[in-house]
C-alpha cells in the first residue's frame, strides 16, 4: 500500500501544475490535507479555477443544520419547499417533518408528491421543466434558457410566477424575465436573438491561484486518532437514480446499475473478503446498525469493494411518491451522519446476519467473467505504443487454394455472397477505451424506441427488453495466461472474479451483421438484410418463433413475453395516457408474441435521408446520430456509413485497435469495437 | 412368397392352439365386450390430465408466452424438448410399418397395428408444441407457402423450421393414410360381426366397403407396398429434419453434423421404448400374451441394444469433436454439460440411455417383462433429458458470457406436458376399444406358418 502511495505521489509531483487531487467526502481535517497537496502541486489558477466556477450544485449544511434548530424552536413562521425533498433525504427526515408542523405555514412546490409535500400544510404544484420558461448560468459566465415545449398539462402554476403574484407583481414570468434580460444582453442582441440561440457566452476571467494557512500537521494528527467501527459505511448515489429526485421513473429503476447489473433495488454490497470470513451470501439479509439507525438490506457481493468497507446506495425506499419508487428498498439517507455542522456520508456501522430468507435480486448479467474468451480487447499503453495492434492480433487460417496453402482471416473465408449494398452502407463503432459503462444510452434507447419496462419480478427471469445493454466482466484470478488455454478444472474457477478485480464494459446491441444468423433462421421472414446494411425486424411479419434469438451469438434480440402496453400487469408507462406521453411516435410500440432489436435508431437514419433529399444535397457524414451515439457523454459510440469514404466511421474502422467481436464466427457485423488500452506501468495494476 | 412353412430353429409368433375363428374372437373381444374397471380408471386419469392440459394451454394462448419459463437467452425450453421428444415416439411405429414390412419380419405382424396408432397419436402431441411455442400462435399459417395478398410475401425456404412444417405434415399424413388402409379388412370383420344395427353401419362406412374379394385384396397389398415404400425415407427423414433445427444453427452443442443420424438413432429407441410400455400393458389387459409373446419383446429389445449403443457412441463422438476441434465455445459447451449447472441432467440421460439399456445383454433381463417395463421407462425417461440437455444446457451458457442465465419450467409448461401425455393415452384407450388393436387379417395369413400347434417338428 505504502509503496503505491509513494509512487502516486511520485507521478502528481512529476505532472506539477497539470494534476488534482480530488477530496470525496465531507472530512474537513481530510478536506484541509487534500487541499494542502492540491496547494503544493500548484493546482489553483491552473487545474482548479476559483473564479470560473461551476454552479450544478451548490448546498450550506451549517445553514441547513440552523434553519432545522429554528424550525425546532419553533423559531420559524412559514416554510417554503422548492426543489427539495427534506422529509426524505435528510439524516433525520422525521424530524424535519415534525418542525414544519409547528410553522405557521408549509408549502411545497414540488410537482409530483414527495414524502415533504405530504407534511406541507399546501401544495402548489411547480410546472414541470418542458412547461416552463426559464434561464440559467450553469457554469460562471454562461447563459442558457429554457422554454416551454409544451402547454401545461394540469393546472400548476410556475414557482416563480407563484412568487411574483404572492408580491402582488402583475406580471408572469416570461415578461419578467424578459424585462430583467433587456439589460444584460449584449448590444446588438434582442431576447429573441438569444432565445433562438439558447447559449450566451462571456469570456472567462483569469483563473486565481491561492495559498492555505490551513494546519496540515493537526489535520493528519485529527485522523490517525479517528477510530473506526468494525465496518466503515458508505453512503452513495447510483449513476442511474442519483439522489432519488427521479425514483419514480420506471426507465432509470430499470436501469441496471453499472458495476453489479442490478435493477430495481438498493443493498449493502460488501467485499468478498469480508463475505467469506463473515459467511456471508449473495441475497442474506443483513441487519446494519449506525448511531442512529438500523435497517434490513439484503447483501451483494460485490468484488473490487475495499475490505472493510460496505456501501449502500441513496433514492430508494420511498414512501408516497408514486407506484414505481414506493416500497423498494431502504432509505439510506438515514444512514448519513453529522460531522459538527457537516452532513457525512461515510461512517461506523455495526452489521449482523439475520434469519429472514434470502433476498432474490434483479440482475441483468448473473455470470461476471470472460471465460478466457477474447470478448473485450485490452492491452496496455506500453504494448500499444510498441505496436497500435498490441492485444488484436488476427488469427489466422490456413486454406488450400489449389496446391498452395494460403493463411487467411476468418472474414475471407466465406461460403455466402456478400449483400449488395446501395447508395448507404451504415454502421457503428464503439471504443471500449472511451465507454465509463454509465448506462445514458441504455436510458436514451429506451426513450426513443419506446422499450418496455418490465419490472423487477419479470427481471429475475431474465426478460429485460432493454435493445441495448453495457456487459460489465470483472478479471478472474483463475483466468489464463496469454497464449494459454484454460483446462476443465480451470473452467470452474474461472466463474469466480477477483477480490479486486480490473473491470471493463462493452455496450453490445444489434450488431447488424451481414451474414446474419438470425435471417436464415426465420420461417416467414420477418428478419431480413437492408440494401443499407441494416438487419430489419418486420414486426407484423413475426410469429414469434424465437429461432432467431436462440441463434444471434449476441444475444440482443428482445422477445415479447407478455402483452406490455396497457396491461396493469406491467403498470409502467405504457399504461395511461399520462405515461404514453413519452413514447416516441416515429417508432411503433410492439405487440405481444413479436420479436424486437436494435434497429439502429432506422427512424432517424429515414428522417436524415428524407432531409438530405428536401436539400437536394448527400447526406453529411454526422447528420444523422443514433440516440445511444448522440448521448453518449464520452463519445465512445460513433454512428456512420462506410461507403463514405471520409466518414468518421470509416476512419475508425481502419484503427489497428477495431475488431468485430465474436469475429470468428464470421457473422460480418456492421458494429466493431475498438481496443481498451489501459495506462499502467510495469503492465500491473495499482 | 418362399415355402409355406418357417424353419423349425424359430420360436412360433402366436402360441397357444389358435385357429382362425379363435384368433377372431380374441382380437374383437375388447371392441365388442363392455369396459372393464381397469379401462374406466385408465381413461378417468388420462382424460382429466388432458384438460388440465389444454386449461394450461388456454392460460398460454390467453397470457403470452411468458407464462412459460423461457427468458432471453433460453428461448426455447420444454416446449421444444416436448416436440422432439414425442416426434421421436413416433418413429417405432414407422420404423415397424415400413422398414420391417419391407424387410419381411413377421413378427411385426402383432405390434404394428399399435405402433402406427402410437406414431399418429404422438405425432398429434408432438404437433401441438411447435404450434402453441409461436408467440402469436394465430399467425402460425404464415408459415405456410400459401398465396396471399400480404404482398410479395413468402416463405423462407432456408429455414429448418419451415422444413419441419413439411417433414412434420407430411409424416402425419403419410402415417394416418398407412395406418388406415391396414385397418380396413378388420373393421370389416368387426362390421360382419355387429349386431346393432348403428354399429354396424358405422363400422361399414369406415371400412369402406371392403368385400374381401381377391381384387380387395390385390389393391390392398399394392397399396401397403406403395405406402410401406413412402414411409421408409421418411422414417430417416422426419427426424434428420427435426435435427437440423439445430444442426444448422450456430450455437455450441447444436452446431454438429452428427445430429441427423444420432436423432434417428436416438428416436428409434425411444420409440420402441414406449412401444414395450405400451404393448407390456395393453397385452396383459387386453389379454393378448399368446399374440404379443416374450419373443416379440425380446426382439424389441435387441434394437433397443443396437439403438441405444448408437446413441451412446454419438455422446461420445461428441465429446470428443468438442475436444478434437479446439474450438473453445464448443469444448466449453461440452465440459458444460456434464459439470455445469445442468450436470444432473446430464447425467440421467447418461445413466438411462446409455448404461440401462446394456442390461439387456443378458438373455434373463431381455426376457423378463418386469425388468423390460421398468427399463423401458428409465429410456423414455432419458431421451426426454436428452432432448432438455441438447436444447437448455446449450442455449442457457453460448458465446457472450454475459448473458449466460438459468432456466426453470413454471407449472404451466409442465402442464401442458402432463397433458399431451394426457391426450396421448386418453387416444390410445380409445383406440383400444374401437378398432381392433392388432392386424388381424395380417396375423392370420401367418398362422399356419408359425402358429404354435402347426410348428410340431416333423411338419415340413
Amino acid at each position: 500500500m505504502s509503496k503505491e502511495i509513494e509512487k502516486v505521489a511520485a507521478e502528481l509531483w512529476a505532472a506539477k501544475g497539470k494534476a488534482v487531487v480530488v477530496c470525496g467526502i465531507n472530512n474537513v481535517a481530510v478536506q484541509n490535507l487534500i487541499n494542502g497537496i492540491n496547494v503544493m502541486l500548484g493546482s489553483y489558477g491552473t487545474t482548479i479555477d476559483l473564479t470560473n466556477t461551476n454552479n450544478l450544485r451548490q448546498g450550506n449544511d451549517a445553514e441547513l443544520v440552523g434553519l432545522l434548530d429554528e424550525m425546532k424552536k419553533g423559531e420559524v413562521a412559514a416554510v417554503l419547499v422548492y426543489n427539495c425533498n427534506p422529509v426524505y433525504s435528510l439524516p433525520d427526515g422525521k424530524g424535519f417533518a415534525d418542525a414544519v408542523k409547528k410553522a405557521e405555514l408549509s408549502v411545497s412546490f414540488a410537482y409530483t408528491p414527495d414524502e415533504t409535500s405530504a407534511v406541507c400544510q399546501y401544495v402548489c404544484p411547480d410546472h414541470h421543466a418542458l412547461e416552463s420558461w426559464n434561464d440559467a448560468e450553469p457554469k460562471k459566465g454562461h447563459f442558457s434558457t429554457t422554454q416551454p415545449t409544451i402547454a401545461p398539462l394540469f393546472s400548476t402554476r410556475q414557482f416563480q410566477e407563484t412568487l411574483l403574484a404572492w408580491s402582488g407583481i402583475q406580471s408572469n414570468y416570461h415578461d419578467y424575465m424578459m424585462a430583467g434580460w433587456a439589460s444584460m444582453l449584449p448590444v446588438g442582441m434582442s431576447w429573441e436573438q438569444f432565445l433562438q440561440k439558447g447559449v450566451l457566452e462571456n469570456a472567462a476571467a483569469p483563473a486565481a491561484g491561492l495559498t492555505s494557512k490551513a494546519d496540515l500537521n493537526a489535520a493528519a494528527s485529527s485522523l490517525n486518532s479517528e477510530k473506526g467501527g468494525a465496518f466503515e459505511l458508505v453512503v452513495y448515489e447510483k449513476t442511474g437514480l442519483g439522489s432519488g429526485v427521479q425514483s419514480n421513473n420506471p426507465w432509470l429503476q430499470e436501469l441496471p446499475d453499472p458495476i453489479s447489473k442490478i435493477t430495481w433495488d438498493n443493498y449493502l454490497a460488501v467485499s468478498p473478503k469480508d463475505a467469506r470470513e463473515k459467511g456471508w451470501a449473495q441475497g442474506n439479509m443483513l441487519s446494519i446498525k449506525t448511531a442512529t439507525a438500523t435497517a434490513k438490506v439484503p447483501v451483494v457481493i460485490q468484488p473490487g469493494q475495499t475490505p472493510g468497507t460496505v456501501s449502500i446506495a441513496v433514492g430508494y425506499g420511498r414512501n408516497g411518491v408514486g407506484k414505481t419508487a414506493d416500497s423498494i428498498g431502504v432509505n439510506a439517507y438515514q444512514f448519513v451522519s453529522m460531522l459538527g455542522t457537516t452532513l457525512s456520508y461515510t461512517g461506523a456501522v455495526e452489521i449482523s446476519k439475520t434469519i429472514e430468507e434470502d433476498y432474490s435480486f434483479a440482475g441483468t448479467q448473473t455470470h461476471h467473467t470472460m471465460m478466457g474468451r477474447a470478448i473485450v480487447k485490452e492491452t496496455t499503453l506500453e504494448e500499444y505504443i510498441k505496436d497500435p495492434k498490441a492485444g488484436n492480433e488476427e488469427e489466422l487460417f490456413e486454406v488450400k487454394a489449389g496446391k498452395d496453402i494460403q493463411h487467411k482471416g476468418t472474414e475471407q473465408v466465406t461460403l455466402w455472397n456478400e449483400h449488395e449494398t446501395g447508395q448507404h452502407h451504415f454502421g457503428m463503432s464503439i471504443d471500449l477505451n472511451s465507454c465509463i459503462g454509465c448506462g445514458s444510452c441504455v436510458v436514451a434507447c429506451t426513450a426513443e424506441n419506446n422499450v418496455s419496462v418490465v419490472g423487477k419480478d419479470e427481471v429475475r427471469r431474465s426478460r429485460e427488453m432493454h435493445w441495448m445493454r453495457i456487459d460489465r466482466y470483472y478479471t478472474s484470478d483463475a483466468d489464463p495466461k496469454e497464449g494459454e488455454s484454460a483446462g476443465m478444472a480451470q473452467l470452474q474457477k474461472m466463474e469466480v472474479p477477483s477480490d479486486m478485480p480490473k473491470v471493463v464494459f462493452q455496450p453490445v446491441m444489434c450488431q447488424h451483421c451481414n451474414h446474419a444468423p438470425c435471417e436464415t433462421v426465420c420461417p416467414v421472414i420477418a428478419t431480413s438484410h437492408s440494401s443499407e446494411g441494416l438487419n430489419q425486424m418486420t414486426y407484423n411479419r413475426c410469429v414469434g418463433t424465437r429461432y432467431c434469438a436462440n441463434n444471434c451469438p449476441y444475444k440482443v434480440r428482445r422477445f415479447n413475453w407478455f402483452k406490455y402496453p396497457d396491461n396493469p400487469q406491467f403498470d409502467f408507462h405504457m399504461n395511461n395516457d399520462l405515461g404514453k406521453m413519452v413514447l416516441n411516435p416515429d417508432v411503433v410500440v410492439r405487440s405481444r408474441g413479436v420479436m424486437e432489436k436494435c434497429s439502429m435508431c432506422v427512424q432517424r437514419i429515414q428522417e436524415g435521408k428524407l432531409n438530405a433529399k428536401k436539400a437536394g444535397q448527400p447526406m453529411v457524414d454526422g447528420a444523422v446520430q443514433t440516440a445511444c451515439s448522440q448521448t453518449c457523454p464520452t463519445n465512445a459510440i460513433t454512428f456512420g456509413d462506410y461507403n463514405k469514404k471520409e466518414s468518421t466511421l470509416n476512419k475508425m474502422r481502419e484503427q489497428e485497435r477495431s475488431y468485430h467481436l465474436l469475429g470468428e464466427l464470421n457473422v460480418q457485423p456492421n458494429v466493431f469495437y475498438l481496443t481498451k488500452v489501459r495506462n499502467v506501468s510495469e503492465g500491473k495494476e495499482a | 412368397m418362399s415355402g409355406n412353412n418357417e424353419a423349425v430353429v424359430r420360436d412360433p409368433l402366436i402360441l397357444g392352439k389358435k385357429t382362425y375363428h379363435q384368433m377372431t374372437e380374441d382380437i374383437c373381444r375388447p371392441i365388442e365386450g363392455k369396459a372393464n374397471k381397469m379401462w374406466w380408471v385408465a381413461f378417468s386419469v388420462a382424460f382429466v390430465t388432458m384438460i388440465w392440459g389444454i386449461i394450461c394451454l388456454a392460460y398460454t394462448v390467453g397470457n403470452g408466452i411468458g407464462s412459460w419459463g423461457a427468458n432471453k437467452t433460453v428461448g426455447w425450453a420444454w416446449d421444444i424438448t416436448n416436440f422432439v421428444w414425442w416426434i421421436g415416439i413416433g418413429h417405432a411405429g414407422t420404423l415397424i410399418s415400413a422398414i420391417l414390412l419391407l424387410f419381411r419380419q413377421r413378427w411385426r405382424m402383432s405390434i404394428n397395428r399399435s405402433a402406427e396408432a402410437m406414431t399418429i397419436f404422438a405425432v398429434i402431441c408432438a404437433g401441438l408444441f411447435p404450434v402453441f411455442h409461436t408467440g402469436r400462435p394465430w399467425l402460425d399459417y404464415w408459415m405456410l407457402p400459401l398465396p396471399n395478398q400480404f404482398g410479395s410475401l413468402w416463405v423462407n425456404f432456408n429455414s429448418p423450421l419451415l422444413w419441419d412444417v413439411f417433414a412434420i405434415s407430411t409424416y402425419f399424413s403419410v402415417s394416418l393414410v398407412f395406418w388406415y388402409l391396414g385397418l380396413l379388412p378388420d373393421l370389416a370383420t368387426v362390421r360382419d360381426r355387429c349386431i346393432n344395427p348403428t354399429k354396424r353401419f358405422i363400422y361399414g362406412i369406415l371400412s369402406f366397403g371392403w368385400k374381401g374379394t381377391a381384387r380387395d385384396w390385390h389393391r390392398f397389398e399394392e397399396v401397403s407396398l406403395v405406402l410401406a415404400g413412402l414411409s421408409t425415407p421418411l422414417v430417416l427423414s422426419v427426424h434428420t429434419i427435426v435435427s437440423f433445427d439445430f444442426a444448422t444453427s450456430i450455437v455450441p452443442g447444436w452446431h454438429t453434423t452428427i445430429f441427423p443420424p444420432y436423432f434417428v438413432a436416438g428416436a428409434i429407441f425411444s420409440g420402441f421404448a414406449m412401444v414395450l410400455t405400451l404393448m407390456i400393458i395393453a397385452r396383459k389387459v387386453l389379454n393378448l400374451q399368446e399374440y404379443i409373446t416374450i419373443q416379440h419383446i425380446e426382439l424389441m429389445n435387441k434394437i433397443i441394444i443396437l439403438t441405444g449403443s448408437i446413441v451412446g457412441v454419438a455422446y461420445t463422438t461428441e465429446f470428443f469433436i468438442a475436444w478434437y476441434s479446439g474450438v473453445q465455445y464448443e469444448s466449453y459447451a461440452f465440459i458444460n454439460r456434464a459439470t455445469g449447472p445442468y450436470w444432473w441432467a446430464y447425467w440421467s440421460m447418461m445413466t438411462c440411455n446409455v448404461v440401462t439399456p446394456q442390461l439387456f445383454w443378458s438373455k434373463k433381463i431381455r426376457t423378463s417383462v418386469m425388468a423390460t417395463f421398468i427399463i423401458s421407462i428409465f429410456v423414455n425417461i432419458g431421451m426426454w433429458f436428452e432432448r432438455f440437455v441438447i436444447i437448455v444446457t446449450s442455449l442457457h451458457r453460448d458465446f457472450l458470457p454475459s448473458s449466460w442465465t438459468m432456466y426453470s419450467p413454471t407449472y404451466i409448461e409442465v402442464g401442458i406436458f402432463v397433458g399431451t401425455i394426457g391426450l396421448f393415452f386418453t387416444c390410445f384407450l380409445l383406440f383400444s376399444r374401437v378398432f381392433p388393436v392388432i392386424a388381424l387379417a395380417e396375423l392370420k395369413s401367418i398362422l399356419k406358418k408359425t402358429g404354435n400347434q402347426y410348428k410340431k417338428k416333423g411338419i415340413l
